[in-house]
C-alpha cells in the first residue's frame, strides 16, 4: 500500500516534470498552427534536428546542450522566416494550402528523417551534463534534475514568449493575426511580415526543445514521428494558440502518460497520447468547427 | 386559409455568451417576396445559417412545408426545398460552370424526382441560360466577373429545384444596372412560384421587390409587416440611423 | 457501357504484362515488378480519398500493416485459406479501421483527419509491437508455397499475377469513381465542403465511403505482404516510405485522374528499384521525399497537368 502510492507521487510528479517538457515541444506548434493555422507537421523533425546539434555540440566541444541550443536559435529563427517564405509563395497565396501544404510539410519531415539517417546512423545518440544523472529528493518523491532542468527551462521559454506575445507590439500583431486578420490590417502592419517572423519564432523554439529532448532522453532520427500525435494532441486541447492551455494541457498528458508507463508499461505509452488526440478531437469539435 | 411554407417559431441561437439570436417568429406564405433587413451583425447570417441548417439553432422550430426541421443538416434540407446563395460567392473551383450547377441537380434536385444523366446536362444548360451564363458552360469560376459570379451563385441554387429561395446579399458590390439585372431574374423566378427571402442592405433593392419587410436588430426581430409602413416605424428609423 | 470498355481493355494490358513477364523469363522481373504494382495499387486508393476529396491520409503505412498481419494470423490459425480470401479479410479489416476513424475526425476540418492518421499509425504499430501472437517486435515468418497454385511457376509469379489482378481492379474502381454521381460528389467536397453540403452533398457519408473504399484497398494491397518478404515486422511493415511513397505518387503523376497515381507510381517504383541496387535504398527515399516537395511546390498539377490546360 504504502509502496504504490510512493509509485504513484513519483508517477506524479515525474508526469509533471514530463509535462513542462511536453509544453517545450508543443509551444513552437501552438503558434504555427494554433496562431497561424499553418500545419507545420514537420515541427517535430525541427526538434530533433535541433537534439543532433545539441549533440554535436556537446560531443565535439562540450559545449551545455541547453546553452549550445540557445545559441542556435538565430539560425533556427532564420530557417523558418526562410520556410514560411516558400510555404507563404507556393500555397498560401495560391489557395492551395490544404492538401499541398501538408504534403510539403511532410516532405520535409521525411527528407531531414532520412538525411540524419543517412549522416549519423540509425543509432541512439546521447549527451553529457552535470545535472543528468543526479536527483533531488523531496521525502519518499525523487526529483531526477534529468527531468526537473528541462522542465524548469521549458516554463522560462513559455513565459519569455507569454511576455513577448502581450507586450510587445509585434506579439500584439502576432495574436491578430490568429483572430482577425483585417484588425491587423487596421494596425497598418503587413500580415505576411508578421506571420513570418511568428513562424520563424516556432522554428526557433524548437532548437531549444531538441536540447532537452535529448537532455530527457536518448534520441535516434525516426523519433520525431512519435511526438507528432503528442504535440497536436496537446496543441488542440489546449485551447489552439494559448500558452497557458499548452500548459496544463501538457501537463495532463504529462501525467496521463507517466502513469500509463508505471503501471503498464513503457512500450504503450504512444498510445495514450493518441488516445489523448481523439478523445479531444471528439469532445472538443463545437470549438474547432466554427472557423472557416 | 392555407398552410404558411416556412414558420419559425422561438428560435434561439447563442455562442458563447453572446446571444445572437433571441426569440425570432417568422411565417412565410407560398409565393411571397420577403425582405429581410439590420445593421451589421443584427443576426441575418446567423438567422439564414440556422434556416438552412448550416447552423443549429439552441431554441425554437423551424417548420419547412408542414415538417419540423430541426436535426437536420443543410443537404437534407435542401433536399426538402430550402435554397441559399451565399454571400461571399463559392462556386466549386476545378468545375467548369456546367459542372458547378450538375451537383444540386445530381444531389438535391435527382433526390425529388429522377432526371437521368442525359437530361440532367440539358438541365445545367437551361438553368445557365436563364442566367445569362450559356456561353460560358465549359469556362472554369476562375474566369468569371463579379456579376457572373453571383449568377452561377444562384443557378446552383436553383438547380436544387427550391421552393423557397434565400438570396443572402445577392447584389453586394453589384454596379446600378447589375443590381436591376438580378432584381428582374428573382422577380422572375418568383413569377415561376418561388418563394424568396432576400437579404440585402441596398434599401433600393429591396424596397421594389419585396412585399413585406422584416428588421433584425441585435438578435431580436423589431419589425415585420408592409415595407412603406416598416420603414417609418420610430425604432427601425432608430436602429439605422443611430448606429 | 463506358466502363466495360475501359475494364476490356485494361484486362487485356495487364495480361500483356504477365506474358511480357513471363517472356522475360527473369525472376527478379516478379520480384521488382511486385513492389511496382503494389505502389499503384496503394497510389490509388490513396487517391480515391486525398486526389477526390481532398482529406490527406498519412497512415498509409497502417491501413497497409493492417491487412498484412491480417494475413499473419490467418496463416496461423488457418493456413489454408486462399490468398484471394486472405486479402478480402483484410480489405475489410482495414476499411472498417477507416470508417471508425473517419466517424471520429471526419466532421472536423480535414487537417485534424490527417493528424489523426498520422497518430493512428503510431498507434497500430504499438499495438502490434506488443500483440505476442503475431510475433511482437521480433516479427514473425511465414512459409510460403513453393509453386504458384492454377499454373507453373515460382509462387513469386503468383503474387505478380494477383497483384496484378488488384491493379486492374483499384483502377476500374478509380475511374467509374471520377465519371460517376459519386465522382462528382467527392470533388464538390474537394473544392468547397460548405458549398457541398449546401448543395445537397451528404458530406460526412461521401467522405467515409471515400475513406472505407481508399483504406480497404490498402488493406488488400498489404495482405499478400507476408507471403513476398516471408518475414515481417513491425518496422519493415509500418516502414514510413509506405506513407510518403503514397502521397509522393498521386502528387507527382497527378491528383486529378485515375492516371496520375498510375504514372507517378510506375515512374517513382521503377526508379527506386532501379535506385536501390545501383545506389543504396536510403537515398532512394531521399530523392523520392526531394522530388516530392519540388513537385508540390512547381508542379502542383503534376505529369498529368502538362499534357492538359
Amino acid at each position: 500500500m504504502d509502496l504504490s502510492f510512493d509509485l504513484l507521487g513519483n508517477a506524479i510528479v515525474s508526469g509533471l516534470l514530463l509535462g513542462g517538457f511536453y509544453a517545450a515541444v508543443t509551444i513552437g506548434v501552438s503558434i504555427s498552427f494554433g496562431m497561424l493555422d499553418v500545419v507545420n507537421i514537420a515541427h517535430p523533425a525541427f526538434i530533433v534536428l535541433g537534439s543532433y546539434i545539441a549533440y554535436m555540440a556537446n560531443a565535439q566541444l562540450g559545449i551545455d546542450p541547453i546553452l549550445a541550443s540557445i545559441v542556435v536559435m538565430p539560425a533556427f529563427y532564420l530557417l523558418g522566416v526562410v520556410i514560411y517564405h516558400i510555404y507563404d509563395v507556393s500555397f498560401e497565396r495560391r489557395g492551395d494550402a490544404s492538401i499541398r501544404g501538408l504534403a510539403f510539410f511532410f516532405g520535409i519531415l521525411f527528407i531531414s528523417e532520412v538525411a540524419l539517417v543517412l549522416i549519423f546512423g540509425v543509432d541512439y545518440r546521447l549527451v553529457s551534463a552535470p545535472y543528468i544523472g543526479p536527483s533531488l529528493h523531496l521525502g519518499v518523491v525523487e526529483l531526477p534534475l534529468r527531468l526537473l532542468v528541462p522542465c524548469l527551462v521549458a516554463l522560462l521559454m513559455t513565459a519569455l514568449l507569454q511576455v513577448y506575445m502581450s507586450r510587445t507590439f509585434i506579439g500584439r500583431a502576432i495574436q491578430a493575426v490568429a483572430q482577425d486578420p483585417l484588425a491587423l490590417r487596421l494596425m497598418a502592419a503587413d500580415p505576411t511580415r508578421i506571420k513570418r517572423i511568428a513562424f520563424g519564432l516556432s522554428i526557433a523554439t524548437a532548437s531549444v526543445a531538441g536540447a532537452i529532448l535529448i537532455v530527457i532522453q536518448p534520441v535516434e532520427p525516426s523519433i520525431a514521428r512519435d511526438y507528432i500525435g503528442r504535440i497536436f494532441a496537446i496543441c488542440v486541447m489546449g485551447g489552439l494558440g494559448s500558452f497557458s492551455g499548452t500548459v496544463v494541457a501538457a501537463m495532463t498528458l504529462g501525467i496521463v502518460e507517466s502513469l500509463t508507463s508505471t503501471f503498464y508499461g513503457p512500450s504503450w505509452s504512444p498510445a495514450v497520447a493518441f488516445g489523448f488526440l481523439l478523445v479531444t478531437l471528439a469532445v472538443r469539435p463545437a470549438g474547432l468547427f466554427g472557423r472557416i | 386559409m392555407t398552410e404558411p411554407l416556412l414558420q419559425v417559431k422561438g428560435l434561439g441561437k447563442r455562442f458563447g455568451g453572446f446571444v445572437a439570436l433571441s426569440e425570432v417568429d417568422l411565417t412565410v406564405n407560398n409565393g411571397e417576396r420577403v425582405g429581410l433587413i439590420g445593421p451589421n451583425g443584427s443576426g441575418k447570417s446567423t438567422f439564414v445559417n440556422c434556416l438552412c441548417g448550416s447552423l443549429r439553432n439552441d431554441q425554437g422550430d423551424v417548420t419547412f412545408a408542414g415538417h419540423r426541421m430541426n436535426g437536420l443538416s443543410a443537404h437534407q434540407r435542401i433536399r426538402r426545398g430550402i435554397a441559399r446563395s451565399f454571400q461571399l460567392p463559392r462556386p466549386f473551383g476545378t468545375m467548369t460552370l456546367a459542372e458547378n450547377v450538375l451537383i444540386p441537380i445530381l444531389y438535391a434536385a435527382e433526390s425529388k424526382h429522377h432526371i437521368g444523366s442525359t437530361r440532367a446536362r440539358g438541365r445545367c444548360l437551361d438553368l445557365l441560360q436563364m442566367v445569362g451564363l450559356h456561353a460560358k458552360a465549359d469556362a472554369k469560376p476562375a474566369e468569371l466577373t463579379q456579376i457572373e459570379m453571383r449568377k452561377l451563385e444562384l443557378a446552383r441554387a436553383l438547380a436544387s429545384e427550391p421552393r423557397l429561395l434565400i438570396a443572402d446579399e445577392a447584389m453586394a458590390g453589384l454596379t446600378h444596372r447589375e443590381v436591376d439585372d438580378i432584381l428582374a431574374l428573382l422577380m422572375t423566378l418568383n413569377s415561376q412560384g418561388v418563394t424568396i427571402i432576400m437579404i440585402e442592405h441596398i434599401m433600393r433593392a429591396v424596397l421594389s421587390f419585396s412585399q413585406r419587410l422584416v428588421v433584425l436588430v441585435a438578435g431580436r426581430k423589431i419589425a415585420d409587416g408592409a415595407p412603406e409602413d416598416v420603414i417609418r416605424q420610430p425604432d427601425v428609423v432608430a436602429a439605422y440611423l443611430g448606429s | 457501357m463506358r466502363n466495360l470498355w475501359f475494364s476490356a481493355v485494361a484486362v487485356v494490358v495487364a495480361a500483356l504484362v504477365f506474358a511480357a513477364a513471363r517472356l522475360i523469363g527473369n525472376p527478379y522481373v516478379y520480384f521488382a515488378g511486385y513492389v511496382v504494382l503494389q505502389y499503384v495499387v496503394l497510389a490509388t486508393a490513396w487517391n480515391i480519398l486525398g486526389g477526390y476529396t481532398g482529406y490527406v491520409n498519412f497512415g498509409t503505412a497502417a491501413f497497409f500493416a493492417l491487412g498484412a498481419y491480417a494475413t499473419v494470423v490467418l496463416h496461423k490459425i488457418a493456413p489454408a485459406t486462399p490468398l484471394p480470401a486472405m486479402m478480402l479479410v483484410g480489405g475489410v479489416l482495414s476499411a472498417l479501421t477507416g470508417l471508425g476513424m473517419g466517424y471520429l475526425t471526419l466532421r472536423l476540418r480535414g487537417t485534424f483527419f490527417s493528424i489523426a492518421t498520422l497518430a493512428m499509425a503510431v498507434v497500430v504499430q504499438t499495438l502490434v509491437t506488443n500483440w505476442n501472437f503475431v510475433g511482437g517486435s521480433r516479427g514473425a515468418y511465414i512459409i510460403r508455397p513453393s509453386h504458384a497454385p492454377l499454373f507453373s511457376g515460382d509462387y513469386t509469379q503468383y503474387l505478380f499475377l494477383v497483384m496484378l489482378g488488384l491493379c486492374v481492379v483499384a483502377i476500374g474502381i478509380a475511374r467509374a469513381i471520377e465519371k460517376s454521381r459519386l465522382g462528382f460528389g467527392f470533388a464538390a467536397i474537394r473544392d468547397d465542403e460548405h458549398a457541398a453540403e449546401a448543395s445537397g452533398v451528404p458530406t460526412l457519408r461521401l467522405k467515409l465511403i471515400a475513406t472505407a473504399l481508399s483504406g480497404g484497398l490498402m488493406g488488400m494491397a498489404g495482405a499478400p505482404l507476408p507471403y513476398y518478404v516471408t518475414y515481417l515486422d513491425p518496422a519493415s511493415g509500418f516502414n514510413l516510405s509506405y506513407a510518403v511513397n503514397t502521397i509522393a505518387m498521386p502528387l507527382i503523376g497527378g491528383t486529378s485522374t485515375w492516371a496520375g497515381p498510375l504514372i507517378g507510381a510506375v515512374l517513382l517504383g521503377t526508379l527506386q528499384q532501379v535506385a536501390t541496387v545501383t545506389i543504396s535504398s536510403a537515398l532512394s527515399l531521399l530523392i523520392v521525399g526531394v522530388l516530392l516537395v519540388i513537385f508540390v511546390i512547381a508542379a502542383p498539377r503534376g505529369i498529368v497537368g502538362w499534357f492538359r490546360r
